[in-house]
């Protein structure tokens, strides 16, 4: 046992404090200033939005025929008012909550069920495998920007199609990474040998795939989110997402197209929360990706 | 060969193992259609005695890793029957049990470690599947064991730990499943020489204390002599020869175990042979030479060779050695049989 | 080269199969019955139903899609709900106008990319290279129907440079290649351009930063060789990557400018799309989505195969 000691001496002094890949990756971001002020735009957007009846702003439901299209810096409507009236600012914050709603969860529903049907198919192989990739590469055939409003074309307007058209978007790239993902970590020797201890497959998933295969896969869906809220705010402005009167950046930016002989650069600011929210989204994915050490 | 009439040198095997075959399909082409197959395990029987190491050794590509991985079901198997004391896996034993008594060791001490468990979490895992009492418990007793304190080492991840640590690890884990046999598929090539010495000396310590069978496969001739009992030679997904590590040594019968042993580097110079090493790479194994698969790199070949496929065989009636090739068989027709067959 | 090309064509017909079926399926998922544009309101049972077997559709939903690509394979798409004319007629006249946007915006956006990720893949780690890779963030970020709107408060209400609406004088929609016709081309097609011009100048950097770092690259100059002849080598190495993303974002383009369509009236099969839409007329939507996805898969098809004739390693995986 002498040369035992030997050999894992030098060692042990020299291991690290054992230290979560979490607590790491959260102070790699924390150091980079571009991330982390993406972060507090992001942060704040959601909570104007999350918080926006109770941050004393004007109905942005309620309209004035006298009081139309006012220039940024109005007394009374600091970023002016749209083509009936409504307070500007009122509506932009009002506007991030369908926004950010429809511009997000997408991607989220589209992580959960992608990466399960990625894992399956990467896990499983075989047969699985080549049905659902196939089926995958099917809808790989149609640019996203087609897909979701050839989709939400067919549906109608509507949130919830909005909702379900985007996700439909976003299921195939998920699908797609979650499977490479997981047929790398599937063909490593410790899947052998958790299967060789007589674990099923549910086991081996849960215990040894799941947590080596998530992060990977989390963070190219956060570059997702950018592409879906331009889509998001996109199938509103095409008419096919969120209805009148609801407060909604591209809706807005639609109706206040008409606009923009008036005051242009009023009829300019919904574009430019939906342009802001989507730099920040890619920014931060992009810090993300390097905190996480993941290589694309 | 006869079921009852199998390489062994015991009555009763503990583990046995009769025409293990897996053939993998090549796909290619438009339509992906099976364009060749490669016949990676051919036909392997053996049996192992309990408390017995199992040596098997071969070039790179001569199947013994996919015969380990047959072993424990990794890869399934296209036709044979694995009898582990006395049961057939399939009617008698389920995969899952199989799994508890057989376990395995990588060559990769890195990739065998989940990255993000710790390592008394991947030891106690099997357990846990198992349902074996106190996993947490056994956990760290086998680690103790092997050699790593479990309240120093128990709370960290693999990647701050050395090789040698790790192949601890693994070879913890696989007790922690009490197994009867251990599957060491190149489980020291990976490391230090002198790690790899001081693991070899914990594994034939932990064979000992805890009554284990060993197969233990490696491409490194001296490791294989040093802790086998006997040993298996591979060649092209086929059994050429079996004898106990003395016989073996002193007088390999087939010539490839020959020339894999000749081209090993002696310490003795009086010992060093002068003939060639085997030369050139192993013939593919999707389509084997007709007849004796080695026929194509054997010095002592002849025109039987090409013809008949030899049969695995004893060298003498009741003898431990056994060995697939015509110059051992004197009714082979082979014509330098006669003479090179003892007697 | 040949035998590479069939091989790949027969992979493409199964994808071609399934986007089929998926066009198929809109005007299922739609909702509503198909032809309550077209039925008069006060239409008797007897007629309806007259009316649905005039249409196939009381037959089954598999026996109905035979039928649809029976006559899709003779050229006929139907006929549009709203005009009555055949689909396959407006379809390829849009797609012609949409073709036209897109090649312009790609000829603006790659040679632009190209050059921009080049500089900031070589002078890596430089202000240029962070100039650049703000650039192409931008670029990616941006939502392109915002953009195409600013560029039009600029060019055209701001001063009056730029016509903002329609292919040509007075929302015409017949093309020629003369400056009053152009002039309606320039806004869209740089609208257009924007994103790919990020994407083609972040996959060039990588690549030359890539390449430029390789141990073959070294090998070169230690040759001796010029700085010219070194870039010339890393040039034609990073070629097949480069040709397979503007290839992609060239489809990508043909797809995604239905929104910039929209923005300046541009008479393409975005705008067709999204009267379609508007109208709700399911022929024409189903049409045109089914000849851009065809569109985006035989430019895969020929992206894969110029791929592989420019880089053999391709060929053999």
């Amino acid at each position: 046992m002498a040369q035992v000691e030997a050999e894992l001496h030098p060692q042990a002094e020299a291991a690290p404090k054992p230290q979560g890949y979490w607590s790491g990756v959260i102070r790699r971001l924390a150091g980079d200033k571009v991330a982390m002020a993406c972060l507090i735009v992001i942060a704040l957007l959601i909570l104007s939005a999350v918080f926006a009846p109770w941050l004393g702003l004007a109905d942005p439901y309620r309209g004035s025929m006298i009081a139309r299209l006012k220039p940024i810096g109005t007394e009374g409507h600091i970023l002016g008012t749209d083509e009936q009236g409504r307070d500007m600012l009122a509506r932009l914050i009002y506007g991030g909550r369908l926004t950010l709603f429809i511009g997000l969860m997408p991607v989220v529903f589209a992580f959960f069920i992608g990466s399960a049907l990625g894992i399956a198919a990467g896990y499983v192989g075989g047969m699985t495998n080549t049905i659902i990739m196939r089926v995958v590469d099917v809808f790989f055939a149609f640019p996203s920007v087609l897909l979701a409003i050839a989709i939400s074309g067919a549906l109608g307007a509507g949130i919830t199609n909005s909702l379900v058209s985007l996700t439909i978007v976003f299921i195939p790239p998920v699908t797609r990474v979650a499977e490479a993902v997981t047929s790398g970590v599937r063909s490593l020797d410790y899947i052998d040998a958790a299967r060789a201890s007589g674990a099923g497959a549910l086991t081996v998933i849960r215990v040894h795939v799941i947590g080596n295969v998530l992060s990977p896969i989390f963070v190219y869906a956060t570059s997702l989110t950018s592409v879906c809220m331009i889509l998001a705010a996109g199938l509103s402005f095409l008419g096919i997402g969120v209805r009148p009167p609801e407060p909604e950046w591209g809706l807005m930016l639609n109706t206040l197209r008409a606009a923009i002989y008036v005051d242009p650069w009023l009829a300019a600011l919904p574009g430019v929360m939906i342009f802001a929210t989507s730099l920040c989204l890619n920014l931060l994915s992009d810090g993300l990706r390097s905190a996480m050490n993941v290589r694309d | 060969m006869s079921a009852t009439d199998m390489p062994t040198r015991t009555k009763a095997p503990l583990l046995s193992v009769r025409e293990l075959k897996k053939h993998f399909p090549i796909r290619g082409g438009i339509l992906g259609r099976q364009q060749a197959v490669v016949q990676a395990v051919d036909g392997v029987s053996f049996e192992v005695a309990a408390g017995e190491t199992l040596g098997i050794v071969g070039e790179s590509g001569c199947g013994k890793s996919t015969t380990a991985k047959l072993l424990i079901g990794l890869t399934q198997m296209d036709d044979g029957d694995i009898v582990l004391d006395g049961q057939r896996l399939g009617p008698d034993l389920s995969l899952k049990a199989l799994r508890r008594d057989i376990q395995m060791v990588f060559q990769d001490s890195y990739a065998s470690l989940n990255p993000r468990m710790t390592i008394a979490d991947s030891v106690a895992f099997g357990a846990r599947v198992q349902g074996l009492d106190d996993p947490q418990g056994r956990a760290h007793r086998l680690m103790a064991r092997v050699g790593l304190d479990p309240d120093r080492f128990g709370g960290r991840y693999p990647h701050e730990l050395s090789g040698g640590q790790r192949q601890r690890v693994n070879i913890a884990r696989a007790l922690a499943m009490s197994p009867k046999v251990v599957v060491l598929d190149e489980a020291v090539s990976a490391l230090d020489k002198s790690v790899e010495a001081q693991v070899l000396n914990l594994l034939a310590d932990l064979r000992e204390e805890f009554g284990l069978t060993y197969i233990f496969i490696s491409h490194d001739l001296n490791v294989v002599r040093y802790i086998s009992d006997r040993i298996l030679v591979m060649y092209l997904g086929e059994v050429v020869e079996v004898a106990p590590v003395d016989n073996i040594w002193e007088t390999p019968a087939h010539p490839y175990t020959r020339s894999l042993f000749s081209a090993m580097p002696s310490m003795d110079p009086d010992n060093r042979t002068t003939k060639p090493p085997l030369s050139g790479d192993p013939p593919n194994p999707i389509d084997p030479p007709s007849g004796c698969r080695f026929h194509t790199r054997c010095p002592m070949a002849s025109e039987v060779c090409k013809r008949k496929h030899p049969v695995l065989g004893r060298m003498a009636q009741g003898s431990p050695h056994w060995v697939a090739c015509h110059l051992h068989d004197p009714a082979s027709g082979h014509p330098k049989a006669v003479e090179e067959a003892p007697a | 080269m040949l035998s590479y090309f069939l091989r790949r064509l027969i992979l493409v017909l199964p994808v071609a199969f399934g986007v089929s079926v998926v066009c198929f399926m809109l005007v299922q998922i739609a909702p509503g019955d198909p032809l309550t544009a077209i039925m008069p309101v006060d239409a008797t049972a007897e007629q309806q139903a007259a009316m649905r077997a005039a249409y196939g559709l009381d037959k089954p939903v598999p026996v109905q899609y035979l039928i649809w690509i029976a006559n899709l394979l003779q050229g006929d798409m139907g006929r549009s709900i709203a005009t009555g004319r055949p689909v396959a007629g407006e379809v390829f006249g849009a797609v012609g106008n949409s073709l036209l946007l897109a090649f312009s915006a790609a000829i603006i956006a790659f040679p632009i990319g190209t050059f921009l990720g080049f500089l900031a893949g070589y002078f890596r780690d430089t202000i240029m290279d962070r100039a650049v890779t703000a650039i192409s963030i931008a670029g990616v970020s941006v939502p392109n129907y915002w953009l195409g709107i600013v560029l039009v408060i600029i060019f055209s209400v701001n001063l009056g440079w730029l016509p903002s609406m329609g292919a040509g004088p007075g929302g015409s929609q017949d093309w020629h290649w003369d400056w009053t016709h152009i002039r309606h081309l320039i806004l869209p097609a740089v609208t257009l351009a924007v994103v790919p011009i990020g994407i083609v100048a972040r996959t060039v950097r990588a690549l030359a930063g890539d390449i430029l770092s390789m141990d073959f690259v070294q090998a070169l100059y230690a040759k001796g060789m010029s700085r010219g002849d070194v870039l010339r080598h890393v040039a034609r190495n990073a070629a097949a990557t480069a040709l397979s993303v503007m290839g992609l974002q060239l489809g990508y383009l043909l797809g995604g400018s239905i929104l910039i369509e929209t923005v300046f009236n541009w008479p393409g099969s975005g705008f067709l799309l999204s009267n379609a839409i508007f109208q709700r007329d399911l022929p024409l939507l189903q049409g045109t989505i089914l000849i851009l996805a065809m569109f985006f898969v035989a430019m895969n098809l020929i992206v894969d195969v110029a791929q592989a004739a420019i880089d053999p390693r391709i060929k053999r995986s």
